[in-house]
């Protein structure tokens, strides 16, 4: 069974995120295992913000992708240990990166009066500033290059 | 009792949530048009882990719309403070640094909680918080030392809401049933913590800490501001009227 549950994993990782399509399931981090249990597939993914839009979709799309494969699967929300964005792949920042958005940088959580030094993703430029706190989603912030004057989304560190 | 501890915490994450969400729209700028419903959407979803909870220990078969929906405004049990109206942007800021400012150190306090869920939704709202700290913290910050205009209005919001602020720290009977069974924070224990940060921020902001304030509280005893009820007929009424609806 190990096996097919390699299949399913790997199924259930290849999904892409709903908001950002370029980072999947399995680059952002959230796919917190899968297993058999009393003859049913269980996919347990974790959530990345409490009140993210994107959760309940991302759980469709992994069960409609596992049932398009032939394999009817219950997903289970888990919310402890809670995400980070730590576990975002090596591969997963480069790809937000080529994207246009700045990976989350280590260590940057928040805290009053201190922020992270964000670089800018399209030219590489660490003179940059933020916008706003909250971007387009939760899960980013807005930020202004100095050096090439774009304007560029931060995928904060939580 | 400890699943109404936890409808406390709920209410008032659902009910500053839909306070927030009043934004949408009328903003002061596209940021903050942005911000406060990213806000709104953080506090709504710890809301609905708690309202989950709080059902499963109640037993009754109660679950998040169940609470949120179907429940008056004498049934609810948020402090008043997060049911004040928004006032102006300096008054929601105000009102939102006040909050965060005790949320933290709370939700920090309940990821170790004696109850698994919790610790769950604690670990996942602590660090949602903490922007929503920085956020308020940076905005009473630059009007406090702003303008004359945007100093003066956040003064008036102090004077306004800083009566509200002592009820964060007041635990029902249902919280201490729940503080001794080590499932929730005790609320009195934070009080060093927001004291140590609102001072930190108004002494940047330039503002003045009110002193002698008479604490205003009844939240949790259901005896609410008349907004509250305005508030909950927005809120619920696709809800009550199409019963059973989903999307």
């Amino acid at each position: 069974m190990s096996g097919d549950l390699t299949h399913v994993a790997e199924i259930a990782g290849s999904v892409p995120d709903p908001e950002i399509p370029v980072v999947t399931v399995a680059d952002l981090g959230i796919l917190r295992g899968v297993a058999e249990e009393e003859g049913k597939i269980v996919v347990r993914l974790s959530p990345t913000y409490s009140g993210c839009p994107a959760v309940v979709a991302i759980e469709l799309a992994v069960e409609a992708a596992l049932r398009e494969a032939g394999i009817e699967a219950r997903i289970e929300r888990v919310l402890a240990p809670a995400w980070t964005t730590d576990w975002i792949s090596a591969e997963g920042r480069e790809k937000l990166r080529a994207y246009g958005i700045a990976p989350p940088v280590a260590g940057g959580r928040a805290s009053l009066f201190t922020a992270p030094v964000v670089a800018c993703p399209r030219c590489g430029s660490e003179a940059t500033e933020r916008v706003s706190e909250f971007g387009s989603t939760a899960c980013k912030a807005l930020y202004r290059c100095s050096e090439c004057s774009e304007p560029f989304d931060y995928f904060k560190c939580i | 009792m400890v699943h109404e501890a936890l409808l406390e915490v709920a209410d008032d994450c659902l009910v500053l949530g839909h306070r927030l969400s009043e934004w949408c729209g009328h903003a002061p700028m596209l940021e903050e048009d942005l911000a406060l419903p990213n806000m709104a959407l953080d506090l709504i979803g710890a809301a609905r882990g708690l309202y989950a909870r709080a059902g499963e220990i109640e037993g009754r078969g109660r679950g998040e719309d169940d609470f949120a929906y179907f429940r008056g405004e004498r049934e609810y049990r948020n402090c008043l403070l997060v049911e004040r109206p928004n006032g102006d942007f300096a008054a929601t800021m105000l009102r939102q640094l006040y909050f965060a400012a005790f949320m933290e150190p709370y939700w920090r306090a309940a990821m170790s909680s004696a109850d698994e869920a919790l610790r769950g939704i604690a670990g996942k709202a602590v660090k949602e918080v903490a922007y929503h700290v920085r956020h308020a913290g940076e905005w009473v910050i630059r009007l406090g030392d702003g303008t004359e205009e945007s100093a003066a209005r956040l003064a008036r919001a102090v004077d306004a809401l800083h009566r509200y602020t002592g009820e964060l720290f007041e635990s029902s009977l249902a919280a201490r049933a729940a503080e001794a069974a080590g499932v929730l924070p005790v609320r009195a224990e934070i009080y060093a913590d927001w004291d140590r940060l609102i001072g930190t921020v108004f002494a940047e902001a330039r503002l003045t800490l009110p002193d002698g304030v008479h604490m205003q509280s009844g939240g949790r005893a259901g005896l609410h501001g008349e907004d509250l009820g305005h508030l909950l007929a927005e809120m619920q009424s696709v809800a009550r009227v199409h019963r059973g609806a989903v999307w």
